[in-house]
């Protein structure tokens, strides 16, 4: 029986009623259900990072931190290092980011701020929408048959010219750094302006009257006032879609040329973490695939510290501008 | 003897300024699409002085105070019929941007609606907009001062706007607003999310701000029009022909206004006979 010290005291006719025990019992089921799914995703995480590292184990204790400063990568003469790949990994992730981010927060600018009609933003929402739901694998062959011919004479101009400079160093030949952040770019693009377009609209009109009742230009509005407001969201998008970079596989292994070169010239070709794990997985032998292991374990790593500065940051704004705890 | 309008709709009495007008306000017809929100509604906004606005819910009150900083634009289907004089230029002239605007004529909103940034930055704000050279700290102060919030704030500038009380934003609002010395300041129901002590304060800072600027004031509250405005406007709503149309009953000095009205409706408005 619910104890329930008030029917008695209360006047006679009130309909009030204690919580019956089985709205008790869905209440405690319901709890253990959350607890329970709450509880197997930090056992899944757990898990997985513990088989990573114990099938990586020989391979750390082989080649221990010289695994993460090597260049070569020989199954022959059992040298592994991903020094390369996590260059190319955040290299090209990181032009991805500022190609794609940038691009991302002035379209979710775009369509949040009245440029257009409300019917002409659902449609240009969706278009973008449905960028995300392309397959990555038709990324990269659009990028193979169309992009790569495509930038290919501005490539060659820009080495031609500005051969001098770091960044165009050398030529284009075929697939390279310069393809995989472009195509990267655009697959982050809809992560980065869904969100922060999610971010703008949250913004309380109030906070727009107020900007616009100060006498600010639709320009100054938007820079000086809606985009410190939303920044915390911006961020979360912009630390997501580089997630995203760093992570994806496909599109990127028939890109980047699978060279394990360091370069900072845009043209030449790269290798990534990810790419290099889907290149070298299916022909791989023990040893090698313990080392596999190993380089997975170091992308999991980057991707996880990635997330965890994003997140410092993210608070560190909101602390800033939006004065929570 | 009322006037009326050819259809025969009730016209008030003008109200003869008795001192230099700075917005002289001529509403003929204010539409949102096809709704008629106000009519025939003439208001000048005397310099120096406090001007009340007091009438029902929807009567069309805040939309006339937020015509007279071209607020409404930003909303698509508002439609102006009369004229905004400032000074002689008509507001809603063609050759007049908005913005320019709302750089003379400052508003403080209902809600405090402060930015996301801190409290300096906010005061700051429309002094970096309209270019202003002088020392800006100074003028910071001065407004956070005025606004009766500086003791408040005067050891966490630093800290978001975001992160005060309700009554403290509003405050940190009007700060923002008359930081740029605006020539005249709107305020639409500026004390309605406030408690009693933070509504005093910035009943006082009205009083101190006419010597400088005129202001016009929205206010649910009658007692509120009674201890600040000079001259107060009662708008009534029109609801005949299933329409709900907002207009000037009548215009007077808050005294006469409230003692002695000379329409029924504002004598039953101004008793609580209906609000």
């Amino acid at each position: 029986m619910v104890h329930d010290p008030f029917k008695d005291s209360a006047s006679g006719n009130t309909l009030s009623a204690p919580p019956s025990p089985t709205d008790y019992m869905k209440d405690s089921i319901f709890r253990s259900f959350a607890y329970f799914c709450a509880l197997s995703i930090i056992l899944l995480v757990a898990y997985i990072v513990f088989e990573l590292g114990s099938q990586a184990l020989p391979a750390i204790k082989d080649h221990g931190l010289g695994f993460i400063t090597g260049t070569t990568w020989d199954t022959n003469q059992n040298e592994f290092g991903v020094l390369p790949e996590i260059w190319g990994t955040l290299y090209s992730s990181l032009l991805a980011l500022l190609i794609g981010g940038g691009l991302g927060v002035a379209i979710a600018i775009f369509l949040t701020q009245g440029f257009m009609h409300a019917k002409v933003e659902v449609m240009f929402r969706t278009i973008i929408e449905l960028l995300a739901a392309i397959p990555s694998v038709v990324y990269g062959l659009w990028g193979i048959y169309v992009l790569i011919p495509l930038i290919r004479p501005a490539a060659h101009w820009l080495h031609e010219t500005f051969g001098w400079f770091p960044l165009f160093s050398t030529d284009l030949s075929g697939p390279g750094l310069a393809p995989a952040a472009l195509v990267l770019a655009i697959m982050i693009l809809p992560t980065v302006a869904a969100i922060s377009a999610d971010a703008f609209r949250r913004i309380p009109y109030k906070v727009k009257e107020a900007a616009y009742g100060m006498g600010a230009t639709k320009w100054e509005v938007i820079l000086k006032v809606m985009l410190p407001t939303a920044s915390s969201g911006i961020l979360a998008g912009l630390v997501l879609g580089f997630g995203r970079a760093l992570g994806e596989t496909m599109a990127l292994a028939m890109l980047i040329g699978n060279v394990n070169d360091i370069s900072v010239s845009l043209f030449a070709p790269a290798n990534t973490l990810a790419s290099l794990l889907a290149s070298t997985f299916p022909e791989a032998g023990q040893i090698e695939i313990q080392a596999l292991m190993y380089a997975s374990l170091v992308l999991l790593l980057i991707t996880f510290v990635v997330n965890v500065a994003g997140l410092a940051v993210q608070q560190y704004t909101m602390r800033k501008f939006e004065g929570k705890k | 003897m009322n006037m009326q309008t050819e259809t025969g709709e009730f016209i008030a009495k003008k109200y003869e300024p008795k001192g230099p007008v700075v917005l002289d306000c001529y509403v003929k017809n204010i539409y949102y699409g096809d709704f008629r929100a106000v009519r025939d509604t003439t208001i000048p906004v005397e310099k120096n002085k406090v001007t009340g606005f007091i009438g029902p819910s929807g009567c069309g009150k805040s939309t006339v105070l937020r015509s007279m900083n071209r607020m409404n634009d930003l909303i698509d289907s508002f439609r102006f019929e009369g004229h905004i004089q400032y000074h002689d230029h008509d507001i809603y002239s063609k050759k007049v941007d908005a913005v320019i605007v709302r750089r003379y004529i400052g508003m403080v909103f209902q809600l405090p609606n402060p930015f996301s940034m801190s409290i300096y930055d906010n005061v700051a704000f429309g002094l970096r907009l309209n270019g202003y050279k002088g020392d800006e700290e100074e003028m910071v102060v001065k407004a956070l001062k005025r606004a009766a919030i500086w003791n408040d704030v005067k050891d966490k500038l630093k800290n978001s706007g975001l992160s005060l009380s309700g009554g403290q934003q509003q405050r940190l609002c009007i700060a923002r607003a008359i930081a740029t010395e605006p020539d005249v300041l709107l305020m639409d129901e500026p004390c309605s999310a406030l408690d009693p002590i933070a509504t005093r304060q910035i009943e006082e800072l009205m009083v101190e701000l006419k010597q400088h600027y005129s202001v016009a004031l929205v206010t649910h509250n009658m007692q509120q029009a009674m201890r600040v405005a000079d001259v107060t406007a009662f708008l009534g709503v029109d609801i005949s022909n299933g329409g709900r149309t907002g207009y000037l009953v009548e215009m007077d000095d808050t005294k006469k206004i409230f003692e002695d009205p000379q329409q029924l409706l504002t004598k039953q408005y101004v008793r609580g006979e209906f609000s």
